[in-house]
């Protein structure tokens, strides 16, 4: 039976995404105003619609180049644990500066549900945003919420439901570069995914690869070294 | 093929201006976006922000604005835990007296009644009722004030001096954290990017005291240190005393990052952006539950863990003779000739060893050392705490150095822990263990010797 699923929280730091665990497990985890409060992974479980979900709460990063090691936490969970879903929680009343980590875990992974938080603190700042618009421009459902007080869950966790269950598909655009980096990416990405195959998003790896991320490849390498040690133990 | 190869292919035909044409690729997309599905009905920004700000983050306000909340939180503590703790140790003085009864009842041996009830009850029950109070009020005040946004104002305000020593902006937040937990502080130290100066804030987060130590810092000061004022005057000088050893511990952490920017980690701090969020009114109610409940229950739970082992042993060492002497008094006089050069004595070197664990145990097995029965008595108000000091020799230089010996001594072995989790260097550990143990040995050392040479003593 297989009707349990994980769900990762990705976002910009101080965006409400331990408010939103909590919001969503339960759990008394501590939450405050400032950046950089969660700096390693917490857990909780939701039960909805007989299915559970495990519900990981990511430190909060501004971007996911593996800069300083929470951004490396945050980047190996979604990339090698693979959760089922992955929710990038943004701050409406700076949703610009926000989307641009929205747009680089759309290049590591599949099924994405942005959530645009604080959606009551940006309405009284006469801030409109049309989420319709920005599903249709990022491909993956966008759902507007406020986790402070409990606004749009029932959408937010009836999106979850379909996603998981196969109803909705996400389809995330993917960011286009200029002519020289895309031509890059050609060259060694299939390369990429001979070694890889579909485990992990051969494009993104091409773009990590050429940007010199050597962590990644430090935990790429010791995640194989695991793996093997697996296999042959098995 | 494998991965290293391919990385050096893709290095081969990369350029350095690569990853900031993908950054502002990424920044360009997210306008774009922005521009069709987001829109703007009003014009006026919102200045309440900017507005406090200004005043929060002065030049010239910012800090004596600092530390009058430092002041405020720290009075609400010790003010309204004062109450609240004596009730507390009456409940359980009360308790205690049945609990006996039902031993003499079933006519269990010394030995047991001992352990248990003179040992392990009055050891956990002391920890709880010092501890419990000033806890559930420190923990919600300064989550109101977290929540609100105030510390990342704190972080900015205190940038220009952490810069100064050539430390990172940031180590003033996990700086804070640090008041709550060392061990937690030293976890958060992630949010440094650059690892020269997240091992600053590492080894000099211990200067910071966490709640571990503020039973201890509260109770002498309130004891020593304001022996001679009465009422609401005595409680503010209490509250001077705690925010000067406070004061103390960021001037020690001001010194020792310097020290060590200038020495074994040598380097310019690196720029980074911080973040000030608006200011949000807290949810009050949430906020306070959450904090007092569960974080003070938590942090409860570890200190009794530890402190319920703890006074089982000093039970044991203080009640097992070796010749006519017990184990606990051969050890209290090995430390006693060291102890006495810095103004403190054996007992209280041998409550900092035995208290490696955890800090909260510090002060009850003190008491404990000190109580020739080895268990510790029925301690119902402060005066009772004074005498048991007074009657060991104690003068208000002991007192002061046993709160810098605690507040600079080695972090806790749950810190000690996670200091090793997070460098992964036996070497690293070893400094954030000798720095602290050297700066609180010298710096007693110093105040016994002059005040000895001034005649105070």
């Amino acid at each position: 039976m297989n009707n349990s699923y994980r769900i990762a929280l990705a976002g910009n730091p101080n965006t409400g995404k331990s408010t939103l665990f909590n919001a969503f497990t339960g759990l008394r985890q501590h939450t405050g105003n400032w950046a950089g409060k969660t700096v390693s992974l917490a857990e909780g479980t939701v039960r909805h619609k007989e299915k559970n979900y495990q519900i990981v709460d990511l430190p909060g990063t501004y971007s996911l180049f593996s800069n300083s090691v929470d951004e490396e936490v945050a980047r190996n969970y979604i990339v090698f644990e693979k959760p089922d879903i992955t929710l990038v929680v943004l701050d409406a009343t700076s949703l610009e500066r926000n989307l641009n980590l929205a747009l680089q875990v759309l290049e590591m992974t599949k099924n994405v549900i942005v959530c645009i938080n604080l959606i009551d603190e940006a309405e009284k700042k006469g801030i409109k945003i049309n989420e319709r618009i920005l599903t249709r421009k990022l491909g993956v459902p966008v759902i507007k919420i406020s986790a402070r007080n409990k606004i749009g869950f029932p959408m937010l966790l009836d999106t979850i439901d379909r996603l998981v269950s196969g109803k909705i598909e996400c389809n995330p655009v993917q960011t286009t570069y200029n002519e020289e980096i895309e031509e890059k990416i050609t060259t060694i990405e299939s390369k990429i995914s001979n070694l890889v195959g579909n485990t992990i998003s051969s494009r993104w790896l091409a773009l990590r690869l050429l940007d010199g991320d050597k962590a990644l490849l430090t935990e790429f390498n010791r995640r194989l070294v695991l793996n093997d040690q697996v296999r042959r133990e098995a | 093929m494998n991965m290293n190869e391919l990385f050096s292919e893709a290095q081969a035909i990369s350029s350095p201006q690569l990853r900031d044409d993908i950054v502002q690729q990424l920044y360009s997309r997210s306008r774009e976006l922005c521009d069709v599905g987001v829109s703007y009905t009003k014009t006026k920004a919102d200045t309440r922000t900017e507005k406090l700000d200004a005043i929060f983050t002065s030049k010239i306000w910012g800090f004596p604005i600092m530390l009058i909340m430092l002041g405020v939180v720290f009075y609400l503590t010790i003010a309204g835990a004062n109450i609240p703790s004596s009730m507390l140790a009456e409940f359980f003085g009360w308790l205690e007296g049945y609990i006996t009864s039902v031993f003499q009842f079933l006519h269990a041996p010394d030995w047991l009644h001992g352990i248990l009830v003179l040992g392990l009850y009055r050891g956990s029950t002391w920890v709880i009722s010092v501890m419990l109070p000033p806890m559930a009020i420190f923990f919600p005040t300064f989550a109101l004030l977290e929540n609100y946004g105030y510390l990342p104002r704190v972080a900015f305000n205190m940038d220009r001096l952490f810069k100064f020593v050539g430390a990172h902006g940031k180590q003033s937040l996990t700086m804070a954290m640090g008041f709550g937990c060392n061990a937690a502080a030293v976890m958060s130290s992630r949010i440094i990017e650059s690892p020269r100066e997240r091992m600053l804030a590492i080894l000099t987060n211990n200067f910071v005291p966490c709640n571990g130590r503020w039973g201890i810092l509260i109770v002498l000061a309130s004891l020593f240190m304001a022996a001679n004022f009465t009422g609401g005057f005595k409680l503010l000088v209490t509250t001077g005393v705690i925010v000067g050893i406070v004061l103390f511990g960021i001037v020690v952490t001001f010194f020792v990052s310097w020290a060590l920017s200038k020495t074994l980690l040598k380097g310019v701090p690196t720029h980074y952006t911080l973040e000030l969020p608006p200011y949000r009114r807290p949810k009050f109610f949430d906020t306070v539950i959450r904090s007092s409940l569960t974080k003070s229950w938590t942090v409860l739970v570890r200190a009794v863990k530890v402190a319920a082992p703890a006074a089982i042993l000093t039970w044991v060492l203080a009640n097992i003779h070796i010749g006519d002497t017990s184990i606990l008094l051969h050890m209290v006089e090995f430390l006693d000739p060291f102890g006495k050069m810095l103004g403190l004595d054996g007992y209280i070197m041998l409550a900092f060893i035995l208290g490696l664990p955890a800090n909260e145990i510090v002060l009850p097995i003190l008491l404990m050392g000190y109580l020739s029965t080895g268990s510790l008595t029925e301690v119902d108000s402060l005066v009772d705490l004074k005498q048991i000091f007074l009657d060991h020799g104690w003068t208000w230089v002991t007192a002061l150095n046993v709160m810098l010996f605690s507040l600079l001594h080695y972090p806790c072995g749950t810190t000690l822990v996670n200091i090793y989790k997070e460098t992964k260097s036996k070497k690293w550990t070893f400094l954030a263990f000798l720095i602290p143990t050297v700066l609180a040995i010298v710096v007693p050392f110093i105040v016994y010797q002059t005040a000895k040479l001034l005649g105070w003593v």
